[in-house]
């Protein structure tokens, strides 16, 4: 039997906030332990959470740009549950109405295919601590820093059919909120986390199949992994006659495959209800428009202004636009060196090759924008060739020098006086007598032999133009 | 609708509550006796009421995102039962 995988995804989003959701504390978390406290996020008796403003218009401008309907009122709700970082027993989120329902956003395939995945909402609520279990031989740690930190969670329908089709959508979501600045997106360290529902189905199935809920993927690359494995899985259990039970699994990255989190398989009764303690949010049309006001070019814009504005391939302006830092550089060059084709191609070749290599990020790239456009610039000065240029270039990775500062230092200026260049030729003509004969002869071929040997005399610093034409005007002399 | 024994212990292990026999029982009688009492108000006609969760018509209460902290590490850990090293010391939770 063949079988189908239906697939959803929840996205918890850290917001980059100065302050948590309901009290003043630094939302950065990153300090000693439990120094962004306070009597309100601690859930001490007797306080009252207060929102934040901000986290309302990133949660609109988030909702805006995945094409969401925002609703006009919306409400904090309690959902329960014991557990030790979570100081009051009960989180504070969005339950009946959240701020935002019904987006979208449109993916693409490497087949070129492209698709609708629909979200069916963006909710706020509160992040929960961080307790260690393996620093006290006796006791398990914790640390509330990170508790009442802003999170949206995007929830998705059940929309995507295949592990490509989810990483896709995962990339594309995690762009947009960086491109927004809600959110740094970075899932090695949790601010950007995805949560999978996966289920399977015989094809032509309407119903849908008991699904697991996969948890702990912190890249990109695991969640292609934790899913394909889980397709795997639970196409075993069904055709060996079993049955997939309702449970959460966590991805182990170590051994590659998905365990059931067990202990925590007791069914789930949060006993949602409406917050007391906050009152109703109500998002008026003015709040939205000025919202919408304060949206950037988004990376689809983007990518089409990319191909209009600076004559880019489909392909190159895709690359590009699919991380805004890449972006912002690609534009910060352009700016200096007007040739948008020539620089795209240095940043998707030379650049990204050695920033992959180091697995860094373009931003702690020592090649500065302006640095990069003074290279291409010395090349079309025909202060370097192209083949010099690409070992600055290295030097300029590794040092943070600027490229005139290299040129200058190892003395790699193109010689492009004639005289200069006449003498290693006269002297490379004196030294190969034969081969001489051999061109007089009719022999062609031995032009590029003493191309190579001037090349090589004047450490590949020689105009190349020029010293085709001086060899070849001295041997028909 | 009468509330079970094993509802009333269904709700008391949410609530981390353990309860004897007696008290289930008790409990059980005192719960429908409230449920009894807030059914009446079933006997009015809601039908054109929006449903209400707050009785104060009051909306949008924010604060600006300002960050600002002078609370201190001893005084979070003031009424903690156990610490160690700055932390919230429990019971192990993962064996």
């Amino acid at each position: 039997m063949n079988y189908e995988v239906v697939i959803g995804l929840e996205v918890h989003c850290q917001l980059l906030t100065n302050s948590k959701i309901f009290c003043s504390c630094s939302a950065a978390f990153g300090g000693e332990a439990n120094t962004d406290t306070c009597p309100v996020c601690l859930g001490m008796p007797g306080t009252l959470p207060v929102l934040n403003k901000n986290v309302v218009n990133y949660a609109i401008r988030t909702a805006l740009a995945t094409n969401h309907r925002i609703n006009e009122s919306s409400r904090f709700a309690r959902k329960n549950y014991f557990y030790p970082d979570l100081p009051k027993g009960y989180q504070i989120s969005q339950y009946e109405l959240p701020i935002a329902e019904h987006g979208h956003l449109d993916i693409e395939l490497s087949s070129g295919e492209k698709k609708r995945i629909g979200i069916t909402r963006i909710h706020m609520e509160e992040d929960a601590g961080k307790s260690v279990h393996d620093a006290s031989p006796d006791g398990t740690l914790v640390n509330f820093n990170r508790t009442g930190v802003p999170l949206i969670e995007i929830v998705s329908e059940p929309d995507m059919r295949s592990a490509e089709e989810a990483v896709e959508y995962l990339k594309k979501l995690r762009n947009i909120v960086i491109y927004l600045g809600v959110c740094d997106g970075n899932m090695e360290e949790g601010s950007f986390r995805c949560d999978a529902n996966i289920s399977i189905r015989p094809v032509g199935q309407k119903e849908l199949g008991t699904k697991a809920e996969l948890k702990n993927m912190n890249s990109f690359r695991f969640v292609q992994k934790a899913i394909e494995y889980e397709i795997l899985r639970q196409e075993n259990v069904l055709k060996g006659g079993g049955e997939i039970i309702q449970e959460t699994r966590l991805w182990d990255a170590n051994k590659g495959v998905t365990a059931s989190m067990r202990g925590k398989e007791e069914a789930h009764d949060y006993r949602y209800f409406p917050d007391p303690d906050l009152l109703p949010l109500v998002v008026d049309e003015k709040w939205i428009e000025d919202e919408r006001g304060k949206l950037p070019e988004l990376p689809d814009a983007k990518r089409e202004r990319f191909m209009r504005e600076h004559n880019l391939p489909d392909y190159d302006a895709g690359v590009l636009t699919a991380d805004k830092a890449y972006a912002d550089y690609f534009e910060s060059v352009v700016k200096l060196y007007k040739t948008p084709k020539t620089v795209s191609n240095w940043i998707m070749g030379e650049l990204t090759r050695r920033l992959n290599e180091d697995e860094k990020s373009i931003e702690n790239c020592l090649i500065k924008a302006e640095d990069l456009a003074a290279l291409l610039g010395l090349i079309d000065k025909g202060t370097i060739s192209g083949n010099i240029a690409k070992k600055v270039f290295q030097d300029m990775y590794a040092s943070g020098k600027k490229a005139s500062v290299i040129v200058k230092e190892k003395g790699l200026e193109q010689v492009s006086d004639t005289g200069a260049i006449e003498a290693i030729v006269d002297k490379t003509l004196e030294a190969n007598p034969d081969q001489v004969e051999q061109f007089k002869a009719g022999k062609e071929k031995v032009l590029g032999f003493f191309v190579g040997q001037v090349m090589k005399e004047s450490k590949g610093k020689a105009n190349p133009g020029m010293v085709n034409q001086l060899i070849r005007d001295k041997l028909k002399s | 609708m009468k509330l079970t024994k094993e509802e009333v212990n269904k709700v008391a292990h949410l609530a981390r509550l353990e309860l004897s026999e007696e008290e289930t029982e008790r409990m059980t009688g005192d719960m429908n006796n409230i449920l009894d009492y807030i059914n009446k108000l079933s006997e009015l006609n809601t039908d054109n009421v929006e449903p209400t969760c707050h009785a104060v018509p009051v909306t949008n209460v924010f604060r600006e995102d300002v960050q600002r902290n002078d609370f201190t590490i001893e005084e979070a850990l003031a009424n903690a039962p156990s610490s160690e090293e700055g932390s919230f010391k429990v019971p192990k939770v993962i064996e």
